[in-house]
Formats: structure tokens, C-alpha cells, sequence
């Protein structure tokens, strides 16, 4: 019965992979697929770009937007943007923080590694309370958080223009087609030139958006690379196995009817 | 087939012991020397793989737990503390997520497998049914691992799921209220459905042991579905099918493998990445994809108490197949109307899934003139799920006209293919 065996895997796992893509479909405008150096097997991280992606956040999008899951020391992590100790430490210290000094009272004082990226606002309502009354959201793992995922991300961020002719737009929203009803609260958060790259990188609205979908993700899957480089080592591992495995059971039923 | 052990004590020790815990007879009679039928196919692997599969979801969600905070606020994250900080944190809880898909998609094909070789037909009735409560038991622990996370498909998961049972009744809203801990879902919910998330995978362990013995009494079934009945119609155990159990195993965890290490959230839903917020409903509440048929049937009535009963029913009414199959022959391979309506009830099943899936006001656009509610598609897909059990099964087995079964299992297998298999001729003393 060998074909039921195929007949019913086949079918099995075609339902339990057809569904999700079949619950991504909604009425806004469907992200084109981006093709990114973390996918495939091999997938990696382009450091430079993680990097770039980092100030984009920094100069657009930590103004509004909270990444709570991220500490600075994260920076320096292999797997990520992988800047030096001294940048990350660096880079911690631009920021204060607040603390308890010895005696138990509040002081601020400058970052450093170990500290978590500093949210824009103290709590929910004062973010909703400055956003016209929508908090805008954390973004650690906003790269998930997303049907679409990156490719989502970035079509959201170069999808803004003028409405179509006809839609009605509500007060302080713009108009994006890839957002679900067409509306956001978000304004268009990327401008050409709205960033100086010290790379030298021309710093298009298409730039910037690639460099910080690409942050995004590594602030989602930090080990990334680690998974997929395991990931090799077992699937080969397992895939050897098994073909011993197979060679041992062919020769124990050599003399087997069966 | 239990019968008499050939068990051997080899030294001091185990004599010693054998006279006073026979464990390592018990072991040996059944795993090691358990004559098996020489005819399994792959689809007789599942058992090992869902052996393996119970062990490893249990020892990655240990260790999850020693990481995990069951809290209303801190749950979601202390998920991420495990991505990010934890060893290897990102290894174990996708191992974990994508195993219970795992475990669904072995279990599923375990059971088709079950209904297209009538495994539970006389003499397995009691094994069928401990199979069916370890589904169940498995359903329920999956329902209350997803809520854990706390993200927003887990807390309204959590919500409609709870609600069925304000459907009842009179007590309706006191047992809801009751199973929450509270007026809503919340801290209570979450830390009572950790407790129980972790006790249940003992109860399956318990069940899986009984449905061992139960399996081991009668022997196992095997695709021509008829009984062992000399020697020569079976094969010790080991090493013939721990090696190709092994194999089994082995192509089962590349599929594992895949999932966990180059699309691990595929088969999430991207909306658990957002920590739960009672105060936003998501678009669309959607159960994870082994639950889909089953929330297909839930939907496919207007009333909720009838759709919980519908649901509930749809499991139930697996545990007396064995006496609505009214066919004495085990085997579809000998049952040539039953094996069409078997792969109308699997093709069902799948639609039923897909239905589930699909936003319960939608349509199917077929072409530009046709258009099909899913709720139609729904419904009749309903009906015919429980017409199966009810209609189709009691009226095959006294109207359809069995195949000749064959004599015995080994005649079965040196008939096939018109010749005498190489090793059959010149070895037939080695087979015993």
C-alpha cells in the first residue's frame, strides 16, 4: 500500500501548508516578495546594512516606537550588527538612564551596555496620549509580528501616496495601500536624504527602508544565523543516518518475504 | 500472541532480578522478541514516531518550564527571555511549537491509517478507544500550550474556547466563570492552564502505555487484516522493525528538521507575536491548523450550544466506530466500496480544515457567475463527516461484496508480484 502512504502524507502536509498561506490574503494590497540575504538555507545577516538599519531606527523610528526586548550589549552580539565593544559601549552611553543612587534616590545616568534601548514614552497612555490617541507599537518583533513578515515591512514603508481618487481620508491619517483599510495613523516616516549614511550609501526612502525591514528582522530573530548553521549540521547529520539506517534494513530483510 | 516468554537471564544479576521484578523480561517480551507481522508498511511506523515525539515535547517543555512565567504580564516576555538569552532557548521552544505540529500530523495519518485498515475492529475495540481518549487528552493539553505564550491568538484562542462552555445550560456561566478563575480570562486562566499543560502530558504517557498493552495482547493488526496465525507469519521485533522504525523515524525528523530550523513560525500565526490585549480583537480568530476541521463543524450551525455539541460529537463518535462499521473484513485492500468512501471521508476531513481556515462570512468565488458561501460548503462537509459514521459505514459493511482475503500473512506476501521473493526459497528456516 505503498500508495496510500504517499497519497496521505502528500495531502497531510499540503493542508497543514496551504492553510497558513491562505489566511495571509486580506483586503489590502498584497506585499511584492523582496529578496533578502537571511533567506534561504544558508541564509546571514548583511552586517552593513544591520548597522545602517540601526540609525535609520534611531534618527525615525525610536522617536515614536519603543524596542523594550533589545539591550544595547545586543549590538555587539555575533549573529547581529556586530559593532565593536567600544561602539556598543559607545552607543549605550548617548543615553541616560534612569536609576537609584547608594542613598535610594532617583538620579539618571549614562547608558551602558546592559541597558535596555530606552522607550519614547513612559507608558502606553502617554504614547497614545502624543499619537493622536493610537500607541504606536513596540517593534522588537514587529518582523513577526506581521503577516508577510519583511516583505510586509517593507512595502508599508515605500507604499505611501497620494489616496486614490474618490477614498475619503479621515482626519491626521495617511493613505498606504498595503495597510489593512488603506488609513494609518503612522505618517510616511522615511524622506530621501532623511539620514546621512557614514558608509557612504545613497539614503533613499528605498535604502533606508531595506537597511531598517533588515534591522527589524535581526531584532525579531537575533539567532538567525545560529539556527540555520545548526540547522545544516543536523539535517545532514540526520539525512547520513538515515541512509545507514535504510542500507542496514534493506540488508536485514534481504532474506525476509515481506 | 503474549504468550510464553523466551527470555534468557545471562548472568547473576539478572537472574536475580528476574525473580523478583521481571522488568527486563517484560522488556524483552515486549520490544525486543515480539513477533510482529512480517507485512507492515510504513504506515505501522507512526507508533515509534509519536513514542519519539511524546518524549521530546516533554523534555523541551521540562526545561521551557524552568524559563517560563506564567503571569498575565510577564508571560510574553519571558517567551522572548527564552529566544534571546536562554541557551539555546530559540532551539527548544521552536522544537517545542513545531512538535505538537508534529505530533498532530503523526497522529492524523496514525488514525487514517487506523480507519483504512479497520485497526479497530474486534479483537483492538479497547485499543481504538484508548487512542481516542489520548487524542482528546492531546487536544486539550495543545489548546492550553498555545494559550502560554500570551500573545493575542493565544488569549483569544483562550476566550472562544472557554466560552463553549457558557453554552450549557443553566450552569453555563458558572462553569465558565469557574474554568477562568475569574470574570474574564486572565492571570488565573493562564496559571491554571500551565499547571494543567504540564500535568497532561503524563496522563497521555499514562494512556500510551495502556494503549501499548492493549496493543501487545492482540499483537498488532497489519494491511491484508487478517490474523497471524502460524510462526512463519511473523518477524521478532527486533532488530526487523526497530531498524526500519528507525529509518521512519529518521525521515519524519528531516520534515521536524525543516520546520525548526529554516521556517519555524510557518505554522504560527504572525498575530501571537503581539502581546495579548484583551481590549483589541484580532481580524480574524483562527485555531491552529490541527484544529481547523473541528472549528469548521463548530461553525457550521448557528446555535453555539449545538455547534459544541456537533464539535465534541465529532470526536465521541470515533470511540464506537468499532460497532458502526458493520463490515467483518479489517482491511480496505479487500473492501472495494468502503476504500472510495475512506478517501471521501479523508478528502472531507481536508475540507473541513480548509473551511475552518477560511473567514466564517466569506465565499468561494468558482467563477464569475459562481459563488459558494463557506458556510455551505461548511455545512455539507458537516454532514457528511457524521454521515460517514452514522449512514455510509453501517450500510457498506451489509451491502459490499469483500475480496477473497488471503489464506495466511505469508502466503499473502510470497504471492505478490507473481514470483517467490530470492531469500524466501533458500532461508525459510531463519524466518522463526
Amino acid at each position: 500500500m505503498k500508495t496510500f502512504t504517499r497519497i496521505a502524507l502528500l495531502c497531510a502536509l499540503g493542508a497543514g501548508i496551504a492553510v497558513p498561506v491562505a489566511l495571509a490574503a486580506g483586503d489590502a494590497k498584497h506585499p511584492e516578495a523582496q529578496e533578502w540575504s537571511f533567506d534561504g538555507f544558508f541564509g546571514h545577516y548583511d552586517r552593513a546594512a544591520l548597522q545602517r538599519g540601526y540609525q535609520v531606527y534611531k534618527e525615525n523610528c525610536a522617536a515614536c516606537h519603543s524596542m523594550n526586548l533589545i539591550a544595547f550589549r545586543n549590538l555587539g552580539e555575533p549573529g547581529g550588527p556586530e559593532f565593536s565593544e567600544a561602539e556598543v559601549k559607545a552607543l549605550a552611553a548617548q543615553y541616560q538612564i534612569p536609576d537609584l543612587d547608594e542613598a535610594g534616590e532617583p538620579i539618571t545616568r549614562p547608558g551602558k551596555p546592559f541597558d535596555h534601548f530606552v522607550a519614547p514614552f513612559a507608558n502606553a497612555k502617554a504614547a497614545a496620549a502624543a499619537n493622536n490617541g493610537a500607541a504606536p507599537p513596540d517593534l522588537s518583533v514587529m518582523a513577526k509580528a506581521r503577516a508577510g513578515g519583511p516583505d510586509f515591512l517593507f512595502a508599508l514603508l515605500t507604499g505611501y501616496s497620494d489616496p486614490p481618487h474618490g477614498v475619503e481620508m479621515l482626519e491626521g491619517l495617511s493613505y498606504n495601500a498595503y495597510f489593512p483599510g488603506g488609513q494609518i495613523a503612522m505618517p510616511a516616516p522615511l524622506s530621501d536624504g532623511g539620514v546621512t549614511y557614514a558608509d557612504g550609501t545613497q539614503a533613499t526612502v528605498a535604502q533606508q527602508a531595506r537597511d531598517v525591514v533588515q534591522f527589524l528582522m535581526w531584532t525579531a530573530e537575533p539567532k538567525l544565523e545560529e539556527r540555520k548553521r545548526l540547522g545544516f549540521m543536523v539535517m545532514s547529520f540526520i539525512a547520513i543516518l538515515a541512509g545507514m539506517l535504510y542500507l542496514s534494513y534493506r540488508r536485514l530483510w534481504r532474506d525476509q518475504p515481506h | 500472541m503474549a504468550g510464553h516468554s523466551t527470555y534468557q537471564p545471562t548472568n547473576g544479576l539478572t537472574r536475580w532480578l528476574d525473580t523478583r521484578l521481571p522488568v527486563l523480561r517484560l522488556m524483552h517480551d515486549s520490544f525486543t522478541a515480539f513477533p510482529t507481522p512480517r507485512n507492515l508498511n510504513y504506515m505501522w511506523t507512526f507508533g515509534g514516531i509519536l513514542t519519539l515525539f511524546l518524549a521530546l515535547q516533554i523534555v523541551t517543555g521540562i526545561v521551557l518550564a524552568m524559563h517560563y512565567i506564567p503571569s498575565a504580564d510577564k508571560a510574553f516576555n519571558s517567551v522572548e527571555f527564552i529566544m534571546r538569552d536562554v541557551n539555546y532557548g530559540w532551539l527548544l521552544r521552536y522544537m517545542h511549537a513545531n512538535g505538537a505540529s508534529m505530533f498532530f500530523l503523526a497522529v492524523y495519518l496514525h488514525i487514517f491509517r487506523g480507519l483504512y485498515y479497520g485497526s479497530y475492529k474486534a479483537p483492538r475495540e479497547v485499543l481504538w478507544i484508548l487512542g481516542v481518549l489520548i487524542y482528546l487528552v492531546m487536544m486539550a493539553t495543545a489548546f492550553m500550550g498555545y494559550s502560554l505564550p500570551w500573545g493575542q491568538m493565544s488569549f483569544w484562542a483562550a476566550t472562544v474556547i472557554t466560552n463553549f462552555f457558557s453554552a450549557i445550560p443553566w450552569v453555563g456561566e458558572a462553569v465558565t466563570e469557574w474554568l477562568w478563575g475569574g470574570y474574564a480570562v486572565d492571570s488565573a486562566t493562564l496559571q491554571r492552564f500551565f499547571s494543567l499543560h504540564y500535568l497532561l502530558p503524563f496522563v497521555i504517557a499514562g494512556l500510551v502505555v495502556l494503549h501499548i498493552w492493549a496493543l501487545h495482547v492482540p499483537g498488532n493488526g497489519n494491511p491484508a487484516g487478517i490474523d497471524v496465525k502460524t510462526p512463519q507469519d511473523t518477524v521478532p521485533f527486533h532488530p526487523y522493525y526497530t531498524v526500519k522504525d528507525m529509518f521512519a523515524i529518521c525521515l519524519f525528523l528531516l520534515i521536524f528538521g525543516y520546520f525548526v530550523f529554516y521556517n519555524p513560525n510557518y505554522l504560527g500565526h504572525a498575530d501571537n507575536y503581539i502581546a495579548a490585549n484583551p481590549l483589541v480583537t484580532p481580524a480574524h480568530i483562527v485555531p491552529e491548523w490541527y484544529f481547523l476541521p473541528f472549528y469548521a463543524i463548530l461553525r457550521s450551525v448557528e446555535s453555539k450550544l449545538g455547534g459544541v455539541l456537533l464539535m465534541f460529537g465529532a470526536i465521541a463518535i470515533l470511540a464506537l466506530l468499532p460497532w458502526l462499521d458493520t463490515s467483518r473484513v479489517r482491511s480496505a485492500k479487500f473492501r472495494p466500496v468502503y476504500r472510495w468512501f475512506f478517501w471521501f471521508f479523508f478528502v472531507d476531513c481536508l475540507i473541513l480544515g480548509y473551511i475552518g481556515a477560511m473567514p466564517a462570512d466569506g465565499v468561494l468565488h468558482i467563477n464569475e457567475s459562481i459563488e459558494v458561501p463557506y458556510l455551505l460548503i461548511g455545512r455539507i462537509a458537516t454532514i457528511w463527516y457524521f454521515a460517514h459514521f452514522l449512514l455510509i459505514l453501517p450500510l457498506i459493511g451489509l451491502f459490499e461484496r469483500p475480496k477473497p482475503l488471503p489464506e495466511s500473512i505469508i502466503k499473502s506476501v510470497l504471492g505478490k508480484g507473481g514470483g517467490t521473493p530470492a531469500g524466501a526459497a533458500h532461508a525459510p528456516e531463519r524466518q522463526i
